[in-house]
């Protein structure tokens, strides 16, 4: 294995003039920097849909409010929600894998390096062109600019009559695009896992990251082409007159919340499995144990798969559905927590009896099981019929879907990016900010979070731009508020250890965390064509082989 | 693995991986059935559920001909990459060519249909619940056949200017997928459409 001593490949890009070095990044069809680039690209966007949560909640934080009017309120809703799926936890999620997964499975790149190029570009561009709105969203005079319609769309409030202008056109036009540079993605990632790995890397000695974002790839072929299919209806109805949701033509609004939520709750494992896999690679690194049933794992993720594309219409139990169908999906919802929990099982397993060294990687995924257990409960709550009939659309649900996406999987995208920051930069944090930043989350989060359910428990309605006093939900709206600025504190704190660590850190060794896959046998960063040579695996811990020839684990696998 | 062993084991089954061209173009037929998947769905769902004519069977004649074109298509040009692989360029250029015309035919026949069911018959996108599912699916493949089309012409030029080897079998055997793929999708077209819908 060439890991030893490949020379800290520092080629000066100092001396290059700053133009040639953006132009560099601009054409680049380099794993490794496409990644960088949707990483960076999805921070972006985060601290867009985090301005636009903050006024949000700051219009909510007393009743009566006037901080924003309705018809602006309820554009910054359908943004965040937009913004925060598509264009900030979707890139992030690629990015990482997009970098990772090359170096894991020991390759030089991508299996196809310009659709990767051309898949980063319609996301960021989709990305655009849905902010674009803001600017040339009115098409009319009167009209709103930015969509309005809430990010699922439901139809009739699509139609021409009730949504005039460009906006909900600009967000069409934005998720197909990007719809189609994520297609491009997962195509490249499965081929890129199927077809590239290195010698002696059979599918049951992958990391678990890489077997994971084969079944995420998967599923984002199989539900982001629904949502394709969605959009071109939509705009056909929009720009052709054509009648597929329009009601009064006979066409059915509910079609278009089953095409959506085929879509939208894939989607949901779609951004958590990633989640999964930065988890699984993090805690046995940090509990100084090999992960616990990884044969398990594997099979677990591949039934979340399976089982999570039949679970669409729990969220359409208000809708109307027969018994039948309620009894289904109510069961297939049940059946979907029994994997879930498999794997939280075994990332428990993974700890037990392990040397836990919380650092701040560690303390964000052990964060990530508590708090993704919980949202994993509520979920269980709501996805039986009855309960769900009392809650559905209601700030319970809001509370349960955000413990999941940001308790779930912000969290662990926080703590993957501890983890793999040195690798990608050459520097290391500063870990005394990461820790801070990781109280200050916790704090923030629990504040906004936990006490959301509440107010839904009470009958508070989602999307609703204000209320009155004296239903019960004052204190309890106004905690979420204050919550919100412990979590923007926690993101400044962030923002400021990233920087300073550019600037200013340490430079990382090749190996900080004395971690066991391949991505950590080449230097931070690694050279452009990653391996010098194509490394030989024997176990599904190559380094752990090569530090302790004596007890290599391919001996026992 | 034997735990008496302490060299690295010697020997094991190399690893024998499938070819990025394929597992690629599969994952995209994937894709794109998925795509058709709802786009048929919606046509089966709302199969006499316009509440104006013109209907199904008032407008729908059977293209016949122009299936029979698409469908023997898939065969020339399985014949085409077979005599690439067998290096015969002539025979290669000449079934290229034939699958080219057989799928301009089929584009014609469906340009006809339409022109047909616009002009005389008066059916449009925004006529009804018909056609507007009617148009967008067999729109749909139609593109499909379309950019098909202009990746045959593409390598039909590449041979005329002779630069197509025996080497490119394999990316022409890759894109013979997406043909393929564009004609089963006729299949379950021609039947959801013209025979379940009619």
């Amino acid at each position: 294995m060439a890991s030893e001593s490949i020379p800290l490949n520092i080629i000066d890009h100092a001396t290059q003039p700053i133009g040639e070095r953006l132009h560099a990044w601009v054409v680049t069809v380099d794993h490794k920097k496409l990644g960088i680039l949707y990483i960076l690209y999805g921070l972006v966007f985060f601290m867009i849909g985090g301005i636009e949560a903050t006024i949000i909640r700051i219009q909510l934080i007393v009743p009566r409010n006037n901080f924003v009017s309705p018809e602006v309120f309820n554009r910054m809703f359908t943004m965040h929600g937009t913004t925060m799926i598509f264009f900030v936890v979707m890139p992030i999620l690629f990015g990482f894998g997009t970098y990772l997964v090359p170096l894991m499975i020991g390759t030089r790149d991508m299996a196809f390096p310009r659709l990767n190029a051309l898949s980063f570009w319609l996301t960021a561009f989709g990305g655009l062109l849905l902010y674009y709105s803001f600017v040339g969203g009115t098409g009319l005079y009167g009209a709103g600019n930015a969509p309005d319609v809430g990010w699922f769309a439901y139809a009739p409030l699509t139609a021409r009559v009730f949504s005039p202008g460009h906006s909900t056109d600009f967000w069409t036009m934005g998720l197909l695009v990007s719809g189609f540079g994520s297609i491009g993605t997962a195509i490249n990632f499965i081929t890129t896992i199927l077809c590239m790995r290195c010698p002696g890397m059979t599918l049951g000695k992958m990391p678990l990251l890489s077997w994971m974002y084969m079944v995420m790839a998967w599923m984002v072929i199989l539900a982001i082409s629904p949502l394709t299919a969605a959009q071109l209806m939509l705009a056909i109805d929009r720009y052709l007159g054509g009648h597929f949701f329009d009601v009064q033509a006979g066409g059915s609004a509910v079609l278009w919340m089953h095409f959506f939520w085929i879509f939208g709750h894939p989607e949901v494992y779609i951004l958590v499995i990633p989640a999964f896999a930065f988890v699984s690679e993090i805690v046995p690194v940090f509990s100084r144990k090999p992960i616990f049933g990884y044969p398990v794992m594997v099979a677990a993720t591949v039934c979340i798969g399976l089982v999570s594309m039949s679970v669409w219409a729990h969220h359409m139990f208000t809708v109307g559905m027969n018994t039948y169908g309620n009894s289904f999906f109510v069961m297939t919802t049940m059946i979907v927590g029994v994997p879930t929990g498999i794997k939280i099982f075994n990332w428990l397993g993974t700890m037990w009896g392990g040397k836990i060294q919380f650092k701040s990687p560690m303390l964000f995924c052990t964060a990530f099981l508590f708090q993704f257990l919980i949202a994993g409960l509520t979920g269980i709550m709501l996805g039986t019929a009855p309960f769900n009939w009392q809650l559905s659309a209601s700030y319970f649900v809001i509370a349960h879907f955000h413990y999941m996406i940001v308790g779930g999987i912000v969290f662990a995208i926080f703590g993957a990016f501890y983890y793999w920051f040195p690798k990608m930069t050459g520097r290391m944090f500063t870990e005394t900010l990461a820790k801070w930043h990781f109280w200050l989350f916790v704090i923030g989060f629990h504040l906004t979070f936990d006490f959301m359910h509440i107010p839904g428990i009470l009958g508070m309605p989602r999307r609703i731009y204000t209320y009155e006093p004296g239903r019960g939900w004052e204190t309890w709206n106004l905690i979420v508020t204050i919550g919100v600025f412990f979590q923007i504190a926690a993101v400044l704190v962030f923002v400021f250890n990233i920087m300073r660590s550019l600037i200013k850190g340490q430079p990382a060794e090749s190996d900080p965390w004395d971690a066991w896959t391949l991505e950590w046998s080449v230097s931070s960063p690694p050279p452009e064509y990653n391996f010098g040579k194509i490394p030989t695996v024997l176990s599904r811990r190559p380094l752990w082989d090569l530090k302790h020839p004596e007890d290599p684990d391919w001996k026992f696998e | 693995m034997s735990s008496e062993a302490i060299a690295r084991p010697s020997m094991e089954p190399e690893l024998i991986l499938p070819s990025r061209g394929r597992v690629g173009m599969f994952s995209l037929i994937a894709a794109e059935s998925a795509i058709f998947t709802i786009f048929v769905v919606a046509y089966i769902f709302y199969i006499g559920k316009s509440v104006s004519g013109p209907t199904p069977k008032d407008v729908l004649e059977l293209p016949i001909f122009a299936t029979v074109c698409l469908l023997s298509s898939s065969l020339t040009i399985h014949l085409a990459v077979k005599a690439l692989r067998d290096a015969k360029i002539r025979a290669f250029g000449t079934w290229w060519f034939i699958t080219i015309l057989l799928g301009g035919i089929f584009l014609a026949g469906t340009g006809r249909e339409w022109q047909r069911m616009i002009f005389e018959k008066g059916l449009t996108i925004s006529t009804n619940l018909f056609g507007t599912t009617y148009y967008s699916l067999v729109g749909l493949h139609a593109f499909h056949v379309t950019v098909g089309l202009i990746i045959l012409t593409l390598g039909m030029i590449f041979t005329l200017l002779g630069y197509v080897k025996q080497e490119h079998s394999e990316r022409a055997e890759v894109f013979s997928l997406y043909w393929h793929f564009v004609d089963v999708v006729w299949v379950i077209v021609f039947t959801v459409v013209y025979i379940i819908g009619r």
